[in-house]
């Protein structure tokens, strides 16, 4: 059944215990991101040295699909360069899209290629109106890289 | 008593199963459904005799013109309206709202009045409040809430003082369903010379309501929520009150005479109808009317407080479930926001559809409301005429899916 698809347990255990729910004293970019229409709202602060994302903080609140994508996503940047952080947003939106249509699908060697525990969240593809809460964090997270990149 | 069965016959969306599951529809409060007797009223316009209104001296435009006063006349009397000219047509309750505080607001407001609301209040009747006070100087004033849900009336009372212009309260909230004391209210806002606006879009689909004896002096509301189509809705004012109005908007059909510098407004209630009216809309909106009059507001207003009852009564079984409104039924509507600990109002709104179970989840427009109670989102359930027990048993079991599916369940 869609219900068990869409929460599935290690979303539900993010859900739970998030993450990375931290506020960073020295971050350098910063974003928050909410959704006007269900209230979500998500604040990611990064440290960002030399052209990798060494700490992150996500804080915020609202639904488990929203809270647990921030967690996951907290998960799979950190260490990581902005490239590979960059193949990475791009895969999860392309996953996120209906049907899946826009995912690159991308040589799994490529940095950023393979989304991990990630794809737990492809059950949401079933509940369109949910999407935009699985990508808030990922939006919200280019928003605070592009801040940054701009100065 | 109501006949449910052959009311729900009337209702062809009820048929519908959702998900593979009987349509357990929960979100009036939102918007209603429709009744055939509504869809063939519209229809009906547009197969026969449509064309339009004030417009034409043929044979289609006349037949449209009559219809759509015949519907003003149907809410005058459905309101016990002085006359049919107190009631103005308008796109929404928001629209309404807009209307009186552009209207009359906008004109006679200074820097130093006060506008007196109520932190329970839709954004439709803040937001233009916000709007009007940063045009006029004037000062956005709250009553607030007891810890039982209720207008505070004892602190309320010290906010009005000559200051208070405007006063603009909801009669029935669409978020707690408390129905405040409309009429001490109006004795407060009388004794300081205020004009009094009630929020009426969700008391008027739910309760009777006599405009000579409710004690406001306008009221806004919208047909989409008692039984009519979306896109129509209506500013009830005093005859007196209306007949100083400003317009609020300008265009066709609302003037006496037009010159290159400046106009003359027709007569209440068209010079505050600018434009081609939705009155199709209008006309559903009537035929609504119609409907609600044939099973009485009376019983309407009792059919809401049982299940109401009911409902308040089995979610009191659900572990970890908290209400946020009036825990009994004493001037009360039926619409129930609740938080569930543990699992956030949109998951329970997804849960609760694939079990058929419609529901509301979010901030319902009321973002102060929701802060004052320490919450960003709740979920609600709302009940009408066409909803039974039945209903609210279905909400019960999925509650009780959407516990298990987050290991809330204890096992
Ligand atoms: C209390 C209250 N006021 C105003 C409104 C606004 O109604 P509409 O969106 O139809 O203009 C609503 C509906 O959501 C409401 O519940």
């Amino acid at each position: 059944m869609a219900l068990e698809e869409l929460y599935r347990e290690v979303i539900l255990d993010h859900y739970r215990s998030p993450r990375n729910r931290q506020a960073l004293g020295g971050a350098n970019a910063v974003a928050e991101g909410n959704n006007p229409l269900c209230g979500d709202e998500v604040r990611i602060e990064l440290l960002i040295e030399g052209d990798e994302v060494t700490a992150i903080g996500v804080t915020g609140h609202g639904c488990s699909i929203s809270q647990a994508s921030g967690s996951m996503m907290g998960d799979a940047v950190k260490g990581r360069s902005i490239e590979a952080i960059r193949t990475l947003t791009g895969r999860f939106k392309g996953m996120m899209s209906i049907d899946g249509a826009g995912d690159p699908g991308l040589d799994p060697s490529r940095p950023g290629a393979v989304l991990g525990d990630l794809e737990a969240l492809q059950g949401v593809r079933k509940f369109p109106v949910r999407i935009k809460c699985a990508n808030l964090p990922w939006t919200t997270l280019e928003e605070a890289i592009k801040g940054f990149e701009e100065g | 008593m109501m006949d449910t069965e052959s009311i729900r016959s009337d209702f062809p969306i009820l048929e519908r199963r959702i998900n593979g599951r009987r349509l357990a529809f929960l979100d009036s409060a939102a918007s209603s459904q429709k009744p055939v007797q509504v869809l063939d009223a519209m229809a009906d316009i547009y197969r026969n005799s449509y064309a339009n209104v004030h417009r034409g001296a043929y044979t289609l435009s006349q037949e449209a013109t009559e219809a759509y006063e015949e519907a003003r006349h149907k809410v005058a009397v459905f309101l016990n309206a002085a006359s049919d000219e107190e009631i103005i047509f308008t796109r929404s309750a928001t629209a309404a709202m807009n209307l009186f505080a552009y209207g009359w607001g906008l004109n006679i407001l200074k820097p130093g009045d006060r506008i007196l609301t109520s932190v329970m209040e839709h954004h439709a009747n803040i937001v233009p409040w916000h709007i009007i006070a940063r045009h006029t100087g004037a000062e956005l004033c709250y009553m607030e809430l007891t810890d039982d849900y209720r207008l505070d009336m004892e602190s309320a009372r010290e906010r009005f003082d000559e200051r208070v212009k405007v006063v603009a309260v909801s009669g029935m909230s669409n978020v707690l369903g408390t129905m405040p004391p409309v009429d001490e209210i109006a004795r407060l806002a009388r004794e300081v010379g205020a004009v009094l606006l009630v929020d009426g879009a969700q008391l008027v689909p739910h309760a009777p309501v006599d405009v000579q004896t409710l004690g406001a002096d306008f009221l806004g509301f919208s047909g989409h929520k008692m039984l009519g189509p979306t896109g129509i809705g209506v500013l009830w004012g005093r005859r007196e009150l209306l007949e100083s109005m400003e317009p609020a908007e300008g265009g066709g059909e609302m003037i006496r005479d037009v010159r290159l510098h400046d106009s003359d407004w027709a007569e209440v209630p068209h010079k505050f109808e600018a434009g081609t009216p939705p009155f199709v809309e209008a006309i559903g909106l009537g035929a609504a009317v119609d409907y609600l009059s044939a099973i009485g507001m009376d019983a309407v207003l009792e059919h809401d407080r049982d299940l109401t009852g009911y409902a308040l009564e089995r979610l009191a079984e659900v572990p970890g479930l908290s209400v946020q409104g009036p825990a009994d039924t004493v001037d009360r509507g039926g619409a129930i926001s609740f938080d569930l600990a543990g699992i956030h109002a949109h998951d329970v709104a997804t849960i609760l559809d694939q079990e058929g179970v419609a529901v509301r989840a979010g901030h319902h427009c009321a973002k102060p409301l929701l802060r004052s109670l320490g919450l960003t989102a709740s979920t609600r359930a709302s009940f009408y005429v066409y909803n039974v027990a039945e209903d609210v048993d279905a909400l019960v079991d999925a509650l009780a899916v959407a516990r298990r599916i987050f290991g809330l369940d204890g096992a």
